[in-house]
This record gives structure tokens, sequence and C-alpha cells, in this order.
């Protein structure tokens, strides 16, 4: 017998979309406590499969019979048995994910920031499941892309359906939580591939800087992406103002934290630099900017259709990590606080820069859970 | 490390390490242990997790060339 299946497609309308949704996640409950498909009116119950194989009474009483539920697990296979208990058991509207969290890591939801004063439009494409944003700038029937996540057949599907060219691939910092597909993307479409020279002293592969004075154009009504040096996270940080409009903030600034100084092994040197960029080079900038940040890390930062933004004189006024006037105490809120590392970052970390490459399979497991990159104030 | 019986779950995909783990400690007798050979990744949090809810005990693991080993003690 089967049962009926829901696409990581239709769970992110629903997120987004702020449906009601019942989900019933059969992961052990460590996985689940670690990371969870949230967001809009999700809610979510954790009981794991291997608990329910004599029966399913211990959560049968928490649903009803005819409502929509949603079961959850790593992979799918689990959810799929559960999917069939239930079923059995007389539920009538009972759904598994197709492949599960792993599959939810990878989904990319496209949403429109603006149309560009200059010409061209503005995407965010957000990874609901690992909370990893990237950025499609189109203009003239050329695009450019910031902070591309692996699946990069997403990116270029959207660029046809757009009718553009990619022309460039940037990358604001060495990721630390997931894979890059920046330079995999520039090499398939004969695009450039652009990173911070510092982040870059380790690389095996050719790159363009990506500094200061260094302006990108794309299409010919030049729309202007403008680096400025904003170390911290990493020590090659670089922040993108694009259209005069908007700051592309990277892993520096999110909209509800600051990002995290360590991930590179060296907390104690970049907080100095971390400090600077937000106390000081991000303050002299204009408050009207918007803020379009390379992560989030709670389903309460999604806006309307999902988007993550907040305006800069906003954020000076509201973000927690903007808000400690004394030094030291700054320094020990970043460095004492941190939380866990992403999975598998060190390997993360070496992929990017070009020194190990796992096979796709290995690839996927490596990015498995939340991205990690902020310290909460 | 000694083992009652030997369950080969390589190459099954979740849920059904978990499944044969399940029904071949059902055939032991209490004290006895079960060796479990599994290739499933998530094997390795799923049966230390349902060990534990099971009041059973997990004496050890290992993991070699992709293939995770467990010995369960039944209770």
């Amino acid at each position: 017998m089967s049962v009926k299946t829901i696409t990581t497609n239709e769970i992110a309308k629903k997120v987004v979309n702020n449906e009601e949704t019942t989900i019933l996640d059969v992961r052990n409950t460590d996985e689940f406590d670690d990371w969870k498909i949230e967001g809009g009116k999700v809610d979510v119950i954790n009981e794991p499969y291997f608990n329910l194989l004599d029966g399913i009474e211990d959560v049968e009483d928490k649903l009803g019979k005819d409502q929509e539920i949603i079961v959850v697990c790593a992979k799918g296979g689990s959810s799929q048995m559960v999917a069939e208990m239930f079923d059995e058991a007389g539920f009538t509207d009972v759904y598994s994910l197709e492949g599960g969290m792993k599959a939810w890591s990878e989904h990319l939801e496209p949403t429109k920031i603006a149309d560009l004063t200059s010409g061209g439009s503005l995407y965010q494409f957000v990874r609901l499941g690992k909370g990893c944003l990237s950025y499609f700038i189109e203009s003239d029937g050329e695009a450019a892309i910031v902070d591309a996540n692996r699946m990069i057949g997403n990116y270029e599907r959207f660029a046809e359906d757009k009718g553009v060219q990619i022309k460039h691939l940037i990358d604001t910092h060495l990721h630390a939580d997931h894979i890059s597909g920046g330079r995999g993307l520039a090499e398939k479409v004969g695009g450039t591939y652009n990173l911070p020279p510092k982040d870059a002293t380790e690389v095996t592969f050719d790159y363009i800087p990506l500094e200061e004075g260094n302006d990108l154009v794309v299409g010919n009504t030049t729309v202007k992406v403008q680096p400025l040096y904003s170390p911290g996270h990493t020590i090659g940080s670089t922040s993108l103002i694009i259209d005069n409009q908007y700051l592309l903030t990277g892993d520096i600034l999110f909209v509800k934290s600051i990002g995290r100084p360590d991930l590179a092994g060296k907390a104690e040197d970049w907080v100095g630099d971390l400090r600077n960029t937000l106390y000081k080079r991000y303050k002299e900038l204009s408050d009207d900017l918007i803020v379009l940040p390379a992560h989030f890390s709670f389903s309460s930062e999604l806006g309307e259709g999902g988007q993550v933004s907040a305006r800069l004189g906003d954020l000076y006024e509201k973000n927690s990590g903007l808000q400690v006037e004394d030094e030291e105490k700054f320094r020990s809120m970043v460095t004492d606080n941190l939380p866990p590392q992403p999975n598998a970052y060190e390997e993360i970390r070496k992929t990017n820069m070009g020194k190990v490459t796992p096979d796709n399979e290995e690839q996927r497991d490596m990015e498995i859970g939340p991205n990690r990159c902020a310290v909460h104030g | 490390m000694e083992s009652t019986k030997v369950l080969d779950a390589k190459g099954m995909a979740c849920p059904m390490p978990i499944v044969k783990t399940k029904k071949s400690i059902q055939e032991l007798n209490s004290g006895e242990v079960l060796e479990v050979h599994a290739t499933d990744k998530g094997a390795k949090s799923d049966i230390a997790a349902w060990v534990k809810s099971g009041g059973h005990e997990l004496l050890q693991d290992s993991e070699e060339d992709g293939v995770l080993k467990f010995w369960i003690k039944k209770a």
C-alpha cells in the first residue's frame, strides 16, 4: 500500500504563506531538538519512529482523524512507514515528506526584494531548512549571484526563466556552514568567481579579488555592486552595497543577531575587527540602507513572503548585538557565548578552499543541520 | 566482543535497521548480547536512542570502513 507524499516545495509554500500546518517529526529527539521545520503557523510534534513500532497510541490522541498531518523523518523512509500506520488507524489526511529533512535542507525559495531604481531586480533565495540566504541581481539580460548555495541548478533554472546570463558569482566570505556553489557555477556558465583575498590565502583555484574599489556592474544600465571591507566573521568578510540602497552584510550582521568570529579558530583575534565593523564602519553608512544578511536563525526573522530584511537604522535601535557600548562586555559576549559550531565546519571550509572534493552524497551529509553562524547577544 | 547473535543490516535504509534490531532483540533472553552491523549513517544515533528508550544497554559501538557495529545487551 502507499501513502500520499508531500514535497519540500509544498511545505515551503505553507510556511511562507502562514498556513496552519501540523508536522509529526519522527526522528530521534536529539536530532529534533537540534533542528526542525519551523516558521509561519507550523506546529511540530516529536515522537521517534522507533517508539511507534508497536503502535501509535501514544501520539494518536494528540491528533485528529481528519486533520492534515505531515510526517517527517531524516530521509523519508521512516516517515512513510509511520504515515502508513496512521492511514491504517483511520487517519484520512496523512502525508509523508519526500526526501525528509535532507531534502528540506536543500530547498530554496526565491522571493523578490525589489525592482532597482537603475533598472533590474533583486531577489533573495531563502534556504528555509538551513537558514541560508543568497541573492540574485539581474539587469539588462545579465545576473550576479551572491553567496550561492551548492544546489546551483536552482539558480540556473531561475536565470533561464528570466532570460538572463549569469556573469558574476560572489562570495562575501569563505563559508563554514555550507558548501559554496559560486565556484562551480562560475565554471559552468563561464562567469567570474569573486572572493575576498584575505579569505582566499589557502585556496587552490583562481578567483577575482573582491575588494573595495573593484565595483562590479550588472547589465548595461549599471547596477553597481560596491564591495565594503567589513571583517569580523572572517578576516576577509566583505559587504556589498547594491544600487546605493541595499547592504548585503554576509555573516557580519543579521536581523536579530551578529556574526560569530570564531569559525576559522580565531575568536580572540577577530573580535576587534567585528566590533570595528559593526560599531564604526557600518555606522558611517546611511541609516536607510536595507540590510540583507546571508543567514537567519529564527523563523521570527521571516517577514512577508518569507523575506528576511531590515533597515540599518532600525537594527541600531533593536538588534541586541548592536547595543553593547562597553567594548569589554562586547568582547565577552561574542567569545563566551558561542553556540556549538555548524556540522562538519572544518571539512566544509576545506571544500570551499578546493582542498578536498567530497562526492555529492558526502556534501549533502556535511550540510545537515542549522547554520549556526550567529552569536546572540 | 562476545555476542549471542549477529544481525546483518548492511545496505538497509532507515527504518529497517531498527525494525530488524527490535525483532532480533525480542528473540533473545535477558542479559544476552546482540551484535548489529549497519551501513545507514542514521543508525548510529537512532540505535543509541532506541536502546536507551527500551532500557537495554549499548555495551560498545564502532565504525570501520563505513560499517557501523553495535553490541546491545538485552534488559
